[in-house]
């Protein structure tokens, strides 16, 4: 038995007749074709998956497809246009090198962006905090506070040229 | 890991949820934020044939001022709970424990409906509910009932909602100046607690456990003290007597007895 759904996908509709169990991350990656959303532990421990619903970073492999039905869903790659200029977040982790295998990086984007939204300029603790529900393996989550920071520094996300006054 | 089949069912309304209950009985589970039942559904420990979704529903999510008691809907999200002024002002433990669950993107989930329907001993708001003595509302095709906390968890996993049956809202008595105190002890953040405990002062002061039990259990034992009049080393002494907490991966029954003790006592210094 399908189910019709309808969710709004980085500003694009998208209507289809899908499985109920289907969960949204796999819909985000194998009907809408946005890989960008990874799925890393699949237990809603990880973050990986982290998407904004109605703007609220939610775990996308803990929600299904049919509950995200009316909603506007943002992936990663609904922050920044094709070719245009990062968002202040994007930036923020160039700028500071916060990732380094990048897994957990769509994930920590999108938290990022949802607290950014929340809290302009946040302490530390808070982006701490904030960023509890995502993991990364790689970088021991200095870079990626410090990535944060930046953005919050930079709320038009100027794009500084790497390199510059070195 | 995907759930097995179901079919679904959304509810417009929590009349046409209770409806859609009473057709499918026990086949049925009611979805809300799923971040409890989910998990179980993708492990296989659950396989409901037909999921009845209430997440919708916006008549479930509130958080009212009545008389005596703050009204909280069964649907409100943690992220509300902890966020409500009116929860601050009036049951502050509870904002605060709501704020301890799991991680952000799960207080943006997550219901406190659910998380008590689940009736996981683990959970940190059943001891919050079993400390304020909360009295829950349950509505079923017949009209509505009320379970005092105490009632609520009946065995493990399990509460006192029958099969037809929705949890509508839960109801925190004010408890105005009186001080509260939460305590969580795991090793790593956004983890389940090893052991914690939730205290609620006033004149019939309530201490609720978390992971002190097969279901979740208040320590009647040092309530009793606090009560008398006792000092805190010695209603920290006796937190774990009459209960029986598990044995697992994270801990054993002797570490837990001794957490629950050391973790009482910080609450109430």
């Amino acid at each position: 038995m399908t189910f019709p759904i309808s969710v709004n996908v980085n500003g694009q509709t998208m209507e289809q007749e899908i499985d109920p169990r289907t969960l949204l991350v796999h819909f985000i990656r194998d009907d809408c074709r946005l890989t960008g959303t990874h799925v890393g532990c699949d237990t809603s421990n990880c973050g990986a998956c982290t998407v904004l619903l109605d703007g609220e970073a939610v775990k996308s492999c803990t929600v299904l497809a049919v509950q995200a039905s009316g909603h506007d869903i943002t992936t990663v790659e609904g922050l920044a246009p094709p070719d245009g200029p990062f968002t202040p977040i994007q930036e923020g982790f160039r700028q500071e090198h916060g990732l380094q295998c990048g897994y957990c990086t769509p994930g920590m984007l999108m938290a990022g962006t949802a607290l950014l939204n929340e809290i302009e300029n946040p302490t530390e603790e808070q982006i701490r905090s904030h960023l509890e529900g995502n993991l990364c393996r790689c970088t021991g989550y200095e870079m990626i506070v410090r990535s944060v920071q930046w953005a919050a520094e930079h709320p038009d996300g100027i794009p500084v040229e790497i390199g510059e006054g070195s | 890991m995907i759930p097995a089949k179901f079919d679904y069912k959304p509810a417009s309304s929590a009349e046409e949820a209770i409806l859609l209950l009473q057709e499918y009985g026990d086949e049925a589970k009611v979805i809300a934020g799923g971040h409890s039942l989910l998990p179980l559904m993708k492990l296989r420990l659950a396989n409901p044939e037909v999921i009845i979704d209430i997440g919708e529903i916006q008549d479930l999510s509130f958080i009212e001022e009545r008389d005596d008691h703050i009204a909280v809907g069964a649907l409100t999200r943690h992220r509300l709970v902890e966020h409500s002024d009116l929860l601050r002002e009036n049951v502050p433990l509870l904002a605060h424990a709501a704020s301890h669950v799991g991680d952000p993107q799960v207080r943006n989930r997550g219901t406190i409906g659910g998380s008590l329907c689940h009736g996981d001993p683990a959970s940190d708001l059943p001891a919050v509910v079993l400390a304020t003595r909360a009295t829950l509302i349950i509505r079923s095709q017949t009209g509505e009932r009320e379970v005092a906390a105490d009632d609520f968890f009946t065995d493990f996993w399990e509460t006192a909602v029958n099969p037809a049956e929705l949890l509508m809202e839960i109801r925190f008595p004010k408890v105005g100046d009186q001080p509260w105190a939460f305590q969580k002890f795991s090793r790593r953040a956004q983890d389940w607690a090893i052991v914690g405990c939730a205290v609620q002062h006033g004149s019939n002061p309530g201490i609720g456990m978390i992971n002190m039990g097969s279901i979740p259990v208040r320590s009647s034992v040092a309530e009793e003290a606090l009560r008398s009049g006792n000092a805190v080393i010695d209603v920290a002494s006796v937190a774990d007597e009459g209960l029986s907490p598990p044995s697992d991966i994270h801990a054993e029954v002797d570490y837990r007895r001794h957490l629950a003790r050391v973790l009482l006592g910080r609450a109430l210094s």
